[in-house]
């Protein structure tokens, strides 16, 4: 994405070793957008074709469209924006589209593992990992991770962790 | 344990069960009580001419109840271990093994000073909770317990002296209280009584008005500088050999040690108000807070350590807290000053063997440390101003909630090499760290 003579701060690590969160994540939020923008296209419609007739209702429905899509565009760009990187002592994860963020989390550092899924995210089979460590501010999450996934992980970074513990 | 070869020695700690100083429910409900009263006497006041049965009930109740939970109270030394029991229907029984104990500290609060009580702290790593508390001892019992279980904390005979501590800093209190008078507070209001009068002669009903915000901001100022000036009172730090032993107080003393490896950053703020007399103030960031997986409330984590004091005091200090903090600072290219107009001014960091520093804030100037071996995180961000301009911001967290380096605007190449080194410079610092002890 680093366009050349430009440094981005996600150029730490080669391009191709990073993972991404399950697609199920860019479904999931493309049906949430989709569905928000339905809700609002037929509450519009109806309305405006009551109060204000046809014409006004028809660009409605095409503000409303135009609108979805250019999220549906946000949205599928978050999605490809998130990653993260298993490296030996530690593990990095990379976000945002408009702010690049960069987090890198020892293992010896964490203090536990949490794997949550809301209701939503149980439906399209993805949960999301969470790091914590003893800073509040370390905001180090992975959602829509596959469910299988983000047991291995838990797993794997549990171990990690364990085996380098270095307390506060 | 070869007990049997020791001399004779008057008994320190006790081995048996032991109750609490009888005075002590007077100390803990004194203020619920004085407030009770004032209650009543007011509600009295119009006319009633004296008090219910139920308010002299109300006392009798809350009195029996300071008693009890006095009576089931006990607490003795096992060991090397510290068992605090209380509660009467929810029995509580609490073990601190003493040589995990992080500090063991006296507090007087007001009312136990004046009735010659004070009250001994066995601090534990992490949250508050885990404190074991004898509140409250007489105050001769309570140095004599204080020394003997910090002798035993160490592994020592429990009548073994508390090891001699070099006293730092001595504040004095007139500086003290020309600090806590210095506040940012004071040319915002001199303003607002300036603009208060110009409007004033034109209209009457303004002044009125405007005159008692103005009292109540007053009233406010006036407690939070009584506030600051009556804790950081006559306020003494020394160096022991378990931390840095911090006093102060003016009606109610603490003495707190802080332990050295508890220090998670050090903070050195330098307000524009302190600047023509040179002064700063020194802030310790220490661990606690987020521990397990309930999230608590974090307590206290900031502890100044020199409310107001010369650069050089704050020299001598840093040298004791931090010795190796070193790190050549620079400051973030030129085109920074885009993003940030008003704190370029100040604004530089750098990253040393052992430490991390920023240096922020226009208005008030604020360095900060990080030792490298307390890094729990690190995180970089950049926003679409920051990626046009080619500068990225660096934090390097440490435990607690807002405890952390900013390295901000640093030229994006620097800050790449930043992120690729910082975190294997920080398990090098962990390691050496770990070494000694």
């Amino acid at each position: 994405m680093g366009r050349p003579g430009r440094v981005e701060i996600t150029d730490v690590e080669g391009e191709s070793s990073w993972y991404g969160p399950s697609s199920k994540l860019r479904t999931m939020r493309r049906t949430e957008v989709g569905l928000v923008g339905l809700v609002v296209m037929v509450l519009g419609a109806v309305l405006s074709g009551v109060e204000l007739g046809l014409g006004v209702a028809a660009g409605v429905v095409g503000g409303v469209l135009v609108l979805s899509l250019a999220a549906e565009g946000f949205v599928d760009r978050r999605f490809g924006a998130w990653g993260y990187l298993e490296r030996d002592d530690d593990l990095l994860i990379r976000r945002g589209v408009l702010i690049k963020r960069l987090s890198v989390v020892p293992y010896g550092r964490m203090q536990f593992v949490d794997v949550t899924a809301g209701l939503v995210e149980r439906l399209f089979g993805i949960a999301t990992v969470r790091l914590h460590t003893a800073a509040a501010a370390t905001d180090a999450r992975l959602p829509g991770l596959s469910v299988s996934e983000a047991a291995r992980l838990r797993e794997q970074l549990t171990s990690l962790g364990e085996a380098r513990a270095a307390g506060i | 344990m070869q007990q049997v070869f020791d001399p004779p020695m008057p008994p320190h700690l006790p081995r048996t069960w032991q109750r609490l100083s009888p005075l002590s429910p007077l100390v803990r409900l004194g203020p619920s009580l004085f407030g009770l009263f004032v209650v009543f006497s007011s509600a009295a006041l119009p006319g009633h001419g004296s008090f219910s049965a139920w308010d002299l009930v109300a006392f009798v109740v809350i009195g029996l109840m300071g008693l009890v939970s006095w009576a089931v109270t006990r607490w003795c030394v096992d060991g090397d271990t510290l068992r605090v029991e209380s509660g009467l229907i929810k029995r509580q029984s609490l073990q601190v093994p003493l040589s995990r104990a992080q500090a063991v500290d006296l507090v007087e609060p007001f009312l136990a000073r004046v009735l010659g009580l004070a009250e001994v702290r066995v601090r534990t790593g992490g949250a508050s909770r885990g404190d074991a508390r004898l509140c409250y001892l007489r105050q001769d019992e309570a140095t004599v317990v204080r020394a003997g279980l910090l002798a035993v904390a160490h592994g020592l005979h429990e009548a073994v002296p508390a090891p001699p501590e070099e006293l730092l800093t001595a504040v004095p209190n007139g500086r003290l209280i020309a600090a806590g008078c210095l506040t940012g507070a004071i040319p915002v209001s001199l303003a607002a009584v300036i603009a208060l009068a110009v409007l004033g002669t034109t209209e009457r009903s303004i002044l009125v008005a405007g005159g008692s915000g103005l009292f109540a901001v007053f009233v406010t100022m006036a407690l939070t500088a009584w506030r600051r000036i009556s804790t950081e009172w006559s306020f003494t730090v020394a160096d022991a050999p378990d931390g840095i032993r911090i006093r102060s107080g003016l009606l109610s003393l603490a003495a707190e040690t802080v332990p050295r490896g508890r220090i998670q950053a050090v903070r050195m703020l330098e307000p524009l108000w302190f600047r023509p007399f040179g002064w700063c103030r020194l802030e310790l960031h220490l661990a606690g807070g987020v521990k397990g997986g309930d999230r608590q409330q974090p307590a206290r984590m900031r502890r100044a350590l020199l409310p107001v004091g010369s650069l050089a005091e704050a020299q001598l200090l840093l040298d004791r807290v931090l010795p190796d903090r070193q790190a050549t600072l620079s400051r973030p290219p030129r085109r920074a000053v885009i993003r940030a107009p008003l704190s370029y001014h100040f604004l530089a960091a750098g990253v040393g063997n052992r430490c991390a520093v920023a240096i922020s804030g226009r208005v008030r100037r604020e360095t900060l440390w990080v030792p490298l071996a307390k890094g729990q995180s690190l995180r970089a961000a950049q926003g679409p101003v920051q990626r046009a301009l080619g500068l990225a911001s660096i934090h390097l967290d440490a435990a607690g909630r807002h405890t952390r380096a900013t390295l901000r605007d640093r030229a994006a190449p620097e800050a790449v090499y930043l992120l690729e080194r910082l975190p294997s410079w920080c398990a090098v610092a962990r390691g050496s760290q770990r070494g000694p002890g």
